[in-house]
């Protein structure tokens, strides 16, 4: 059941419960899930982790809804923010995926979905899906590809990248782990597999003490040019 | 089927005007309202007041066209319409590029939904012309009301080969109509087997945003080229066409999505352009070398990111010649910090 935004701060979360004066509240056609999606891109790898719970307000809705969804055996995204919109999205790009497929005799590519999707949030642009997504592949030379959108179509590649409720708290972190800023000194070794995976675990684990929209159990997907590999972790269920 | 239709992939029927009201099918030269697809034409046909069929309580109601029709079909010709337009269109008007505008409707009555969060803003950009071609610059900070959305946006997006667009606003909107750009500068040069002057993709571009004009659409490029061809370019970088910025083929023209088109010689768009153009006002001249134009334009956005909350992280700096645009290494500006640091210790070192 959607609540009306007005009881809303932004980012889903309750605004204070005093009596302010009289409100109107106005149908509004978004409401905020929750969850939290990270993406990161290796040499030869790429990880998508997703938490699988699903919020709304005060309750919560499932512990068992993962925001990883299968593209294709290169490509897994990550959609966070309101669940109706992330449904519908992934429907539209299953779709367009297998037509892309049926008239021209391949697979898309990651830059390609990507491209294909920043015009479909675009097409959306006075009426947006409220969507937050990360794309995470292999590109064509099997390097890993990370892909970080708006939820208007805004689109670029990165190394890595945090969406969803917890965001704010993971991207700093991630900053200085995988992207060495701001720290003197330091030997920039490349990321491996087993470290990455080590890094998206503890970074989940702590985002979960901290945000209340982000918990129940993580969920990893790991792509290599062998195919898409899942891992599932609990996390904190309170 | 459903999924079809919210793709926005369907056929629509061959020769739509078949099945329309009289009037419109015999208006060639109001061939406007005709492109941008003929499912739209329908479903505004019979919508049309006076009609037969509809009952006191089905009153019309306009839609506002933007909400509706994708922003991506901008320009397109889509399967039905092109074949009309092949028919009526192209003999009469052959040069024109394919814009769809959108009927005279009265002003829109539904209000845009109100969205739960906020879009990309804030930067500083600059562009302006010497004797050595054009330098356009930014910097790359994405904000989100707060938030720093993304410390390496790269906010000069190259268009074509002798033209290059600073970016300021939303930064989804900028991203796509450049595209959108892109797409119709190329179809212009397939069709016409000339490159589009400056000038005219700015007007281009200005018209293209003219029917989102008045809602959340924000874009303020200023698109930076060379005009002309290759083989003429002699214009020599000696003192003494020092003070003849007319035989340059170089042209800054600003557009915003208000609907102002500005040329000029110097521009600076974005919330720390005040800053950028105190530096820039005081130090541009046209007989500059291109080593002291790129620093320059790097120092004033320095100098806009050092004032400004929301410009920062590193400097993007294009060079735009007869020969194309070239692409000056990413700079991180935090070593520029440290170093000026480090120079304002030894002053004060040597002044005590």
């Amino acid at each position: 059941m959607m609540m009306s935004a007005q009881a809303y701060g932004d980012k889903g979360k309750m605004k204070e419960y005093h009596y302010t004066g009289p409100v109107e509240h106005k149908f509004s056609p978004y409401a905020f899930n929750g969850g939290t999606v990270l993406a990161v891109a290796g040499e030869d790898f790429a990880l998508v982790a997703s938490d699988t719970r699903l919020s709304e307000g005060y309750s919560i809705h499932s512990r068992d809804s993962p925001k990883c969804y299968k593209l294709t055996d290169t490509t897994v995204i990550g959609c966070s923010g309101f669940h109706g919109d992330c449904l519908t999205l992934t429907k539209i790009i299953e779709a367009r995926l297998k037509m892309y497929k049926h008239s021209n005799n391949k697979n898309m590519t990651s830059g390609a979905i990507a491209a294909m999707l920043s015009t479909i949030l675009y097409g959306r642009r006075f009426f947006p899906y409220y969507v937050y997504n990360i794309i995470g592949g292999l590109d064509e030379e099997g390097r890993g590809a990370v892909y970080s959108f708006d939820p208007v179509g805004s689109y670029q590649r990165d190394t890595y990248k945090a969406g969803g409720s917890a965001s704010a708290m993971l991207q700093p972190l991630l900053d200085n782990q995988i992207g060495f800023k701001n720290m003197e000194n330091v030997e920039q070794v490349p990321l491996s597999l087993e470290k990455a995976v080590q890094l998206v675990k503890d970074v989940f684990i702590s985002a979960a003490e901290r945000d209340v929209y982000t918990g129940d159990a993580l969920k990893i997907c790991i792509i290599t040019k062998e195919g898409v590999r899942e891992e599932i972790v609990p996390l904190r269920k309170d | 089927m459903a999924l079809q239709d919210v793709c926005g992939l369907h056929n629509p029927p061959l020769f739509p005007q078949w099945t329309a009201p009289l009037s419109r099918s015999f208006m060639p030269e109001d061939s406007t309202h005709l492109s941008g697809g003929g499912i739209h034409g329908e479903a505004f046909s019979t919508r049309l007041p006076g009609r037969g069929g509809l009952s006191p309580l089905e009153f019309y109601m306009p839609i506002a066209e933007y909400l509706t029709e994708s922003p991506i079909n901008f320009g397109q010709t889509s399967l039905s319409s092109a074949l009309t337009k092949l028919l009526e269109i192209d003999h009469l008007y052959p040069s024109l590029p394919s814009i769809s505008l959108p009927p005279p409707t009265p002003c829109p009555i539904s209000p845009s939904v109100p969205l739960p969060f906020t879009l990309s803003h804030g930067t500083t950009t600059l562009g302006f012309a010497f004797q050595g071609g054009v330098i356009a610059a930014a910097d790359t900070r994405s904000s989100c009301s707060g938030l720093v959305a993304c410390p390496a946006s790269p906010k000069v997006l190259p268009i074509h080969s002798h033209l290059v667009g600073t970016t300021s606003g939303t930064s989804a909107d900028c991203a796509l109509w450049k595209r959108i750009l892109s797409r119709e500068l190329r179809l212009y040069q397939l069709r016409h087997r000339r490159r589009l002057s400056t000038g005219g993709a700015a007007k281009l571009l200005s018209h293209m945003l003219h029917p989102f004009k008045g809602t959340e659409l924000c874009v303020a490029a200023t698109l930076c080229g060379w005009d002309g061809d290759e083989e003429k370019h002699d214009v020599a970088s000696t003192p003494q066409h020092a003070n003849a910025p007319t035989n340059q083929m170089t042209a800054i023209i600003y557009v915003c999505s208000d609907g102002l088109r500005l040329q000029g010689e110097l521009f600076s768009v974005g919330s720390g352009s005040p800053y950028a153009y105190s530096i820039l006002d005081s130090s541009v001249y046209w007989g500059m070398s291109v080593q002291e134009a790129t620093a320059v334009a790097r120092e004033a956005v320095y100098r806009a990111t050092y004032r400004d909350a929301y410009s920062g992280n590193n400097v993007d700096l294009y060079h735009v010649t007869a020969k194309g645009w070239r692409r000056r290494e990413r700079e991180n500006l935090k070593e520029e910090y440290y170093r000026e640091k480090e120079r304002e210790r030894k002053r004060r070192v040597i002044a005590y």
